[in-house]
């Protein structure tokens, strides 16, 4: 920060800081940059490449292809091109529900557990937030047990007289049955005449596969809780000086959560949303312990197809492609969410006449 | 909070004093109100107590039971059929051991690498530092499953393939960690550690013996994340082995749920390791949760 300060004192009792900055990062560096660095280029030459998994990628039997890899699966017109399309499909009905489903459930229990007066607010937060701590793999067995056809959800169901489905064995997409259930069995042929990447019109629109949906629960009940410690965090950090302030004008509660609360929890309220978009776009161990792309391929996501097409189908320059294009899909929505935390700089400063000072430890 | 309210309305305009007057009849619909959140509240945590539950109690049915009664929480008959077999007949003890040895040296080398660097970054004025710092945000925001294939191909290029050394040391250190620690050490007052160099301490020494245990905070949050994290990481293993000797709790547990141990359903057996798996993470929660509660704020503000 102050240049002069720096120069003047690294002869003093500074001296030999480079030495051992860079002896204490030394390690980091080298971590990083052998298994996180040097990996993504070479596989970025090995998504360029046509290695077939034998010998070393950059051995002379391994030649260059240029984009082949990529354009086989965005404009290939085969097989990989419509595995792709279908992952991206199933990934992105699975984003579109669980991102909105578990900001809502999140903020909905965090305003429930942040009550002052509440007892046992303890137990309810650590019933909300254990799920997130368990390995999805745990999780994943014990939701193929609670799913499956004569499993305790179907058995719930039945209670309320509904005939649960087949839940992990069950390929339908569910929008697709909410029309057959309007007697909408095929979709229009403008609809089913056209196709993009390999899959018509109707295909997409489908809705997340009877499977999906009960991943995408799962989903929500495993980051629900994590989040909720956010909000609950951010509850906490308000001052209940705008609240009462509303209160005195007459706002009633819903209004006070609406045009008071909520707004203030803008900044929150992004990181929650973007976190969720980037997690939910890398589904992978749920895939991998429990259907393994299945019921016809309706849970098949690009991060699970990247790892089947290398490891188990040898296509290690198409598995590279997809896990690059999923990574460009990333970083998409990562620098959406910079550009709407850049947002937050203009309304937190706006804030800050309103906030307490900060003190350190003190922000029970 | 009341009483605030109370007085301020004293001063205010008739209307308002109507307002006041009416939520005099506050108290009968608040209580409706409260029973109405505890019941919101007791409803939702029994959705989300109810299947773990529903797991322990499952795990000590026998399959019959299990299949039939997949909701009962108290098995007709207690078996101990799934435990037995997990641990005298199955590979789940290896599997629990190499999950172990993971976790204890990810952790321990996380600890040390992670506030090594993050102190030098923090504290240490040296060229390059705002280099390296840019790079590890960079690195920060690689998604982790887009590395599948490129750390199974460096993996293999260094023929360490299917040892220990592929498992533990890719996870030895962490980006996130790094930050986290880096930001730790610039919230506390530099003013000790100067004057243990004045007093002519070297800087591994004012880090060791000075700056490391006041940062025990930071150091538990990189403990509860690093133990966590490896603890339930599942992606790293697929990719860094092969061999069932050193195949992982998440790795074994999950080829279990895909039926390669078991003929038929076998329900109590996977759901008997799935909790068996869940109980060290448990622990830990339950150990820290004070902590985890509060941390996170502290470690998502920035």
């Amino acid at each position: 920060m102050s240049t002069p300060a720096r120069t003047s004192r690294r002869s003093g009792i500074r001296g030999g800081e480079t030495a051992s900055g860079w002896l204490f990062t030394a390690p980091m560096i080298i971590l990083l940059g052998l298994f996180l660095v040097i990996p993504v280029l070479m596989a970025l030459w090995v998504s360029f490449s046509d290695w077939n998994g034998r010998g070393s990628p950059f051995g002379g039997t391994v030649s260059f292809v240029g984009l082949d890899n990529y354009s086989a699966l965005v404009g290939g017109g085969g097989l990989a091109e419509q595995d792709f399309g279908t992952a991206l499909r199933n990934n992105a009905w699975y984003v579109l529900l669980v991102v909105p489903i578990q900001t809502m459930l999140s903020l909905l229990l965090a305003v429930l557990v942040n009550r002052q007066i509440l007892r046992g607010r303890g137990f309810f937060r650590t019933a909300f937030y254990f799920p997130s701590v368990t390995s999805s793999v745990a999780i994943t067995v014990l939701w193929l047990f609670l799913f499956s056809s004569s499993g305790a959800v179907n058995k719930l169901l039945a209670f309320i007289g509904v005939n649960g489905p087949n839940w992990f064995n069950d390929p339908s997409g569910v929008l697709h049955n909410l029309l057959a259930a309007f007697g909408v069995d095929t979709g229009p042929a403008a609809l089913t005449g056209n196709t993009f990447l390999g899959i018509s019109f109707w295909e997409w629109l489908a809705g997340p596969s009877v499977a999906m949906s009960a991943f995408i629960l799962m989903a929500v009940f495993t980051t629900s809780g994590t989040f909720m410690l956010l909000f609950i965090a951010a509850l906490q950090n308000l001052s209940g000086d705008v609240v009462e302030a509303a209160m005195m004008d007459g706002a009633n509660g819903w209004q006070r959560f609406w045009r008071v609360t909520l707004p203030q929890l803008r900044p929150t309220l992004f990181t929650v949303l973007t976190l969720g978009l980037i997690g939910a776009w890398q589904v992978f161990d749920q895939i991998y312990t429990g259907t393994q792309g299945g019921p016809g391929k309706t849970t098949l996501t690009p991060a699970y197809l990247s790892y089947q097409a290398a490891f188990t189908n040898q296509a290690w320059g198409q598995g590279a492609a997809i896990a690059f294009i999923l990574f460009v899909i990333i970083v998409v929505f990562t620098l959406f969410q910079r550009w709407l935390l850049a947002e937050r700089g203009v309304s937190a400063r706006r804030m800050r006449p309103y906030l307490p000072i900060p003190t350190s430890g003190g922000s029970k | 909070m009341n009483t605030t309210v109370r007085t301020r309305e004293r001063t205010v305009s008739p209307s308002r004093r109507l307002r006041a007057l009416s939520r005099e009849q506050l108290p009968n619909r608040q209580v409706a109100g409260r029973s109405l959140l505890y019941a919101i509240l007791i409803v939702l945590a029994a959705i989300y107590i109810a299947p773990f539950l529903i797991q322990v109690a499952t795990s000590f049915k026998t399959d019959g039971d299990a299949a039939s009664n997949p909701m009962s929480l108290l098995p007709q008959t207690w078996s101990t059929a799934a435990y037995e077999r997990l641990f005298l007949n199955s590979d789940f003890p290896v599997w629990f051991q190499n999950s172990a040895i993971v976790t204890v040296f990810v952790t321990l080398g996380r600890v040390f690498f992670n506030s090594l660097a993050g102190y030098a970054l923090a504290r240490l004025h040296f060229r390059g530092r705002n280099l390296i710092f840019a790079l590890l945000i960079a690195v920060m925001s690689v998604p982790g499953v887009v590395l599948l294939i490129p750390k199974f191909l460096v993996i293999n290029q260094l023929g360490i393939y299917d040892t220990y050394v592929a498992m533990i040391v890719p996870l030895l250190t962490d980006a996130a960690g790094v930050f986290i620690m880096k930001n730790f050490f610039e919230s506390i007052p530099a003013s000790v550690e100067e004057q243990a160099r004045i007093d002519g301490a070297g800087t591994f020494r004012v880090f060791w013996s000075i700056v490391l245990p006041m940062a025990r905070p930071a150091l538990v949050t990189i403990i509860i994340l690093s133990f966590q994290g490896s603890w339930n990481e599942l992606s790293h293993f697929i990719v860094a082995t092969q061999s069932p000797e050193l195949t992982t709790l998440t790795k074994g547990v999950a080829s279990l749920a895909s039926g390669q141990l078991s003929q038929g359903t076998q329900y109590p057996l996977k759901l008997a390791a799935a909790a068996i798996m869940t109980i060290p993470v448990a622990v830990m929660f339950f150990i820290f949760q004070k902590r985890i509660m509060n941390t996170t704020d502290g470690a998502v503000k920035e």
